[in-house]
């Protein structure tokens, strides 16, 4: 049976399920690389990125060193039509 | 800047947005699929793949000077952000000369770092001008 899902701000989102593809597999003989998780710090450069943009009825391409000489406010949010 | 299409952007600049803010969005909604810029700045939240309410003020340099990363429920301040954009300017401008004390906004004292001002801060600002009339 299909559950309703309560709207909330979090965006709902699915995934994998059961078994996972793979899962009996031998594990791999080189220590694979373990990802650290980074955060930006104050009083640094902020890593520049480039990303497609909607902007007054245009599809865009924004470069953020392209906004050095100005004052910038970058906000993330969790998604379009998430309430808050 | 979310993880959704800058397609999804525009339909809810176009039926939402533009009916809260007269012209829709003045800024460009960025799209960032699969949180890849998300991660980089460390607001992508992996377990729901969406970003949290990051907020980063970044200097004429490209020099990050603050942030602040809210999970999902709770909205921002914006007036909180721009208060720390013009102490952050008024820094700049006088060349690091200057810091603004808690709660300090344009009008309100500055404070002018240096030896005279060691344990002196006490006789020049008092702890009510941290707080709104």
């Amino acid at each position: 049976m299909a559950e309703e899902i309560k709207a909330g701000c979090a965006r709902p989102t699915g995934g994998p399920v059961g078994e996972k593809p793979g899962a009996k597999q031998e594990p791999p003989q080189q220590p694979m690389l373990k990802e650290v998780k980074t955060m930006v710090t104050v009083g640094k450069k902020a890593p520049d990125f480039t990303a497609p943009a909607y902007h007054k009825g245009k599809f865009i391409n924004v470069k953020l060193s392209d906004y050095l000489g100005k004052w910038v406010v970058l906000c993330f949010y969790p998604g379009d039509f998430t309430f808050v | 800047m979310s993880v959704d299409s800058v397609f999804v952007h525009k339909m809810w600049n176009d039926h939402e947005l533009s009916k809260m803010v007269k012209g829709g969005v003045p800024f460009p909604m960025l799209s960032d699929g699969g949180g890849k810029v998300g991660n980089i700045f460390g607001v992508y939240l992996e377990d729901a793949g969406v970003e949290a309410r990051g907020r980063f003020i970044i200097d004429p340099d490209g020099i990050i000077q603050g942030y602040e990363v809210l999970t999902p429920p709770v909205g921002r301040n914006v007036m909180e952000s721009i208060r720390q954009i013009q102490a952050f300017q008024r820094v700049r401008k006088t060349k690091g000369a200057e810091a603004t004390p808690s709660g300090w906004k344009p009008g309100k004292l500055t404070l002018k770092p240096g030896p005279d001002l060691v344990g002196k801060v006490w006789e020049v600002w008092k702890t009510k001008m941290a707080f709104d009339d």
